[in-house]
């Protein structure tokens, strides 16, 4: 079905964008959420399963402890208040990736709510309102075999691994985000980057969106511009990158607006978003879903965590991400555009982490704000997928120091890196890359390019410096960039004088 | 006298005497099922061969002087409800028919390592849910006494497997009086502990909030002794309570001396009246005052909520398994049926579940979905959680008067295959005086009182006590036994099943 998409200057023109924005962690416990099984990613297909994650007639589920502060830590990290007592509850839905066929999540009762997180966007700071964490377990991974869709209609069969069914999930999820305008998609985009760098910084999830152990809804609507009524919410599923959440809410509020500007009503759906092309296509719909009969889950008792643990957890968390920045821009000498900017490309970790590794701040956010974005621009993937680690692009700069490399051989180290051709070094060594340090060669080449051009040669001599230019050109071209130019130039002077 | 006819304690104290193998013993009992069950069909399945080895093991380790507890050797019967690694489990289903499953639950595990030998599996109504064993997918159970009448239910298969010899032990399974109710009906004890003292991991679950496995014997000692056999704190079963209940076989021993001065014991106001049969009444009545003989300080007590206690009752229950019973998908394991041509997996689902579940199941499955339904839940569900509430408080409230509470088991004796098989209402009234304790976690115990004047058939009588006080049930149960035994000149025993030149 061809959509009918309005300019998003239109759409800013018109209407009020809404977000909703509910954010999946998977936790890094070593077991699962109410069993002893291993919550690891990957494994040969429904060998870390067990009799209660299998959802075996008798079995019964017991509460992972670490999980729980887990939750209590996201909750404390994100300023929310942690329940005295809360209990754990049923959702009742039929779907073969569901062993029990009802997940057991909490309901009205979530471990943390009531608090917020501040992002930052081209300079303003937006209070994301957080409504609730809870901890829930995941369901199995269906794989859907056969049919045009991949999913579970029309195909010719099923695969189900349950070795995911039972991780530990914290949903979080925010209050309307109001009055962001145009930044609407940027704001989302923040907001799931800072949560992100959050939960990374607390150490209790890998929040690797490409692998799904950190995956977002979007949920959008549109009011008329100056209504302070919301309007009817789309929600897409699954968004799985950083760069995938702005394209999802700024194609939702085209589409939105499409929809509102030719006079028709916002279906309230689950939508599919492509990473292909940034659309999204209509899911089931929730006008239609299910009632889940939530109850509270009779095999578990609550979760009582004392104030004493919940202070001793507080005292476990690490610095705010606002305040690390400000720290960390002092400690690197960043400007406030180079902050924002680094800020801006999710760069910031990844500069950490390579001046970590040894290079000094400015090369390593020169690295990843220009090649290496540029790259990733290009693949149409956030910057920590691009293909090139921290540590790498620290060995590469380290040789670059040492004279080894110069940019534009190093340029050519990153075209290997990304075509995943080993180490620095190694690709150094298979593509011959190394700069010419020996000046044997060099003086052959300088000889070679004065003989050829014999006037350049009289006007060195006649103390024309600059001269020298055309020989460096020359000799760089016959060692193909090879030389250091540096070198060759002082060579040149002494050869002539 | 074969040793069949012995009690479990007895058959204990044999086998550590030298007197008798386990294998005999676990023989005799296996013939006594081979002899009688094609009629009462109490048992689901016969593990002869496996009962045999852990016999024949029990027996090595009598002989090296290592025996795992004082049960080691005696066989049991274990209801179909509690999963047993390799040995067919269906919770009376054809849902599960052919389902083995892969583990053992916790008290499948704790008997186990106790060496007591497994005999086999017994008939319950179809997951539990039943009043008279008739709603078991594989055809109903006879009463020993009668075999043309009901055994109780759900767990007619346990209770009728002990009351006639064919088991000297069995496990049950109380949700509303499943254990206590074919008790009464059979002319056995049946307990239902304290909620959270017996592990509930492997048991497949009715409503998980009022399910509690406990012991099915023919003497107060010998549940006792199962009891503290089965019970203790799980790490598995996250509402277990972390300390045993003991000291109830202690309590048996002593209760058997028949002195309850001190005692005080309240007779429920609210379960007498015309819902209870004359002749029920009328052994109900001769039990309290042999209590008053024995010293007890019995007066009436009022437990106003309790005529909630149904209604409220028939809305837990039925929400909570219509969730549990979700699982039965024939997805991942159990009977699947597949319709015509290419189904989608929810059409093999409704299938299956349509033709795999019977109609009480069904029945319940509807009442539950509905009373959790948006919108119906604070009406339906919400309020029978107010009415627990209250039926908890009326509990606490009496104890404050009284150590224990006391009724009869059930409104009347064992009545014909049939009679209420398309009444439900009426097969839900025979639990009038079992649910309350399920639904405020209570402990209660029901052991026969005699025989019906009207019918001849067993009559029985309940004791309630507070919550991990389950050893009073033990004390007070034992020394009516023993007056009651004093009477009658011993246990009372089915005609066709008593031992020879006996009754």
């Amino acid at each position: 079905m061809t959509e009918t998409l309005i300019d998003f200057d239109e759409v800013l023109e018109k209407f009020d964008p809404a977000m909703g924005l509910e954010v999946h962690v998977e936790l890094n416990t070593n077991t699962k959420m109410f069993c002893g099984c291993p919550a690891v990613f990957g494994g040969a297909p429904n060998t870390n399963v067990c009799p209660t994650c299998l959802g075996l007639p008798g079995a019964m589920p017991a509460v992972n402890a670490k999980a729980v502060e887990s939750a209590i830590r996201i909750g404390l990290a994100l300023n929310c208040e942690i329940a005295e007592w809360c209990r754990f509850a049923r959702k009742n839905y039929f779907y073969p990736d569901m062993p029990k066929n009802f997940q057991t999540s909490q309901y009205d009762e979530p471990i943390a709510f009531e608090g917020y997180l501040d992002v930052e966007v081209e300079g303003e700071t937006f209070r994301i309102e957080i409504e609730r964490a809870h901890m829930e377990e995941d369901t199995g991974k269906a794989t859907h075999v056969g049919g045009s869709t991949g999913r579970i209609q029309g195909a010719d069969y099923s695969l189900i691994d349950y070795n995911r069914a039972g991780i530990p999930l914290i949903e979080i999820v925010t209050k309307p985000i109001l009055n962001t305008g145009a930044k609407a998609p940027l704001v989302a985009k923040a907001y799931v980057s800072a949560l992100r760098d959050l939960v990374k910084a607390l150490g209790v999830s890998d929040v690797r969106m490409d692998q799904g152990s950190m995956r977002c809804d979007v949920n959008l609507s549109l009011a008329p511009k100056g209504s302070d009524k919301l309007g009817t919410r789309s929600e897409t599923k699954n968004v799985n990158s950083l760069r995938s959440v702005e394209r999802a809410v700024r194609y939702e509020m085209s589409r939105h607006a499409g929809i509102l500007l030719s006079g028709g009503s916002v279906l309230q759906e689950t939508r599919h978003f492509h990473e292909s092309d940034g659309t999204t296509s209509s899911g089931r719909e929730k006008s239609d879903a299910e009632d889940y009969r939530y109850f509270p889950e009779p095999d578990l008792v609550p979760v009582a965590p004392s104030r004493e643990w919940v202070e001793e957890l507080r005292a476990t968390l690490p610095e705010p991400p606002a305040e690390r920045r400000v720290r960390l821009q002092a400690d690197w000498g960043f400007t406030d555009l180079e902050m924002r900017d680094a800020i801006n490309a999710d760069a910031i970790d990844l500069i950490e982490e390579t001046v970590a590794a040894g290079a000094a701040p400015q090369a390593a956010r020169k690295w990843w704000l220009s090649e290496i974005s540029r790259r990733a621009n290009e693949a149409g993937v956030d910057l920590v997928d691009a293909g090139v680690s921290p540590a790498q692009v620290a060995e590469v700069q380290k040789l670059i120091d040492a004279g080894t490399l110069n940019d534009k051989l190093a340029r050519q180290v990153f075209d290997g890196l990304f075509a995943g051709e080993g180490t620095p070094a190694e690709i150094i060594e298979k593509r011959g890359l190394a700069l010419v340090s020996d000046d044997g060669p060099l003086l052959a080449a300088i000889e070679d390019a004065l003989a050829a051009q014999p006037d350049i040669a009289e006007k060195i001599r006649g103390g024309n410096v600059k001269a020298a230019g055309a020989i460096v050109g020359a000799v760089m071209k016959a060692t193909r960039g090879q030389a250091d130019a540096a070198r060759v130039q002082q060579l040149i002077v002494e050869r002539l004088s | 006298m074969s040793w069949i006819h012995r009690t479990a304690a007895e058959q204990a104290a044999a086998l550590a005497s030298g007197e008798v193998t386990s294998v005999e013993l676990t023989q005799a009992h296996l013939d006594q099922i081979a002899a009688t069950d094609g009629e009462l069909h109490a048992f689901l399945h016969v593990d002869a061969e496996g009962a045999l080895a852990q016999a024949r093991a029990s027996d090595e380790r009598r002989k090296a002087g290592n025996p795992l507890h004082e049960l080691d050797g005696v066989p049991i019967a274990i209801k179909d409800v509690l999963t047993t690694e390799g040995l067919p489990t269906t919770a009376g289903s054809r849902i599960l028919e052919g389902w083995i499953p892969p583990y053992d639950g916790t008290v499948t595990a704790k008997i186990k390592a106790a060496g007591l030998p497994i005999l086999g599996k017994t008939n319950m109504d179809e997951f539990a849910m039943g009043s008279s064993t008739e709603n078991s997918a594989y055809g109903p159970t006879r009463n020993p006494w009668d075999h043309d009448r009901i055994p109780g239910g759900s767990g007619g298969g346990s209770a009728a497997a002990v009351g006639a010899f064919q088991a000297p032990l069995a496990i049950g399974s109380d949700t509303g009086g499943s254990i206590r109710q074919p008790g009464a009906m059979t002319g056995t004890v049946g307990v239902k502990p304290t909620y959270g003292s017996v592990s509930r991991y492997g048991v497949i679950a009715l409503a998980n909030s009022l399910d509690q496995l406990g012991p099915c014997t023919r003497t107060v000692l010998d549940s006792a002794l199962l009891h503290e056999l089965i019970g203790g704190h799980d790490p598995r079963d996250s509402t277990s309570v972390p300390n045993a209940v003991t000291g109830l076989a202690d309590a048996a021993r002593a209760g058997a001396a028949r002195d309850l001065n001190g005692l005080r014991v309240g007779i429920v106001k609210e379960l007498q009246g015309d819902a209870w049969n004359a002749d029920v009444v009328e052994r109900f009545d001769e039990s309290v005052a042999l209590l008053k003989e024995m010293g007890a300080d019995v007066v009436e007590v009022s437990l106003p909520s309790f005529v909630h206690a149904m209604a409220a009752y028939y809305l837990i229950l039925p929400a909570e398994c219509s969730s549990n019973l979700a699982k039965f998908d024939a997805m991942r394991y159990g009977r699947r049926v597949t319709p015509e041509g290419s189904p989608s997996a929810e059409e093999v689902m409704k299938v299956s579940r349509d033709a795999g579940f019977g109609d009480e199941v069904k029945r319940r499955i509807i009442i539950g979905t509905y009373a959790l339904s948006s919108g119906y839940y604070d009406a339906f569900y919400g309020q029978a959680q107010k009415i627990r509430t209250l039926i908890i408080e009326d509990f606490k409230k009496a104890f404050e008067q009284v150590d224990v509470l006391v009724s009869p088991t059930a409104p009347s004796t064992a009545w014909p295959i049939g009679e209420k098989a398309d009444d439900p209402l009426a097969m839900y009234l025979q639990d009038l005086a079992t649910i309350p304790a399920n639904l405020a976690g209570v402990p209660g115990i029901s052991i026969p009182s005699g025989l019906s004047s009207a019918d001849g058939l067993p009559t029985g009588i309940q004791f309630l006590a507070p919550v991990l006080e389950d050893a009073r049930l033990y004390r007070v149960g034992a020394a009516l036994e023993s007056a009651l035994f004093e009477q009658w000149g011993g246990q009372i025993t089915p005609a066709a099943y008593a031992p020879k030149g006996a009754n």
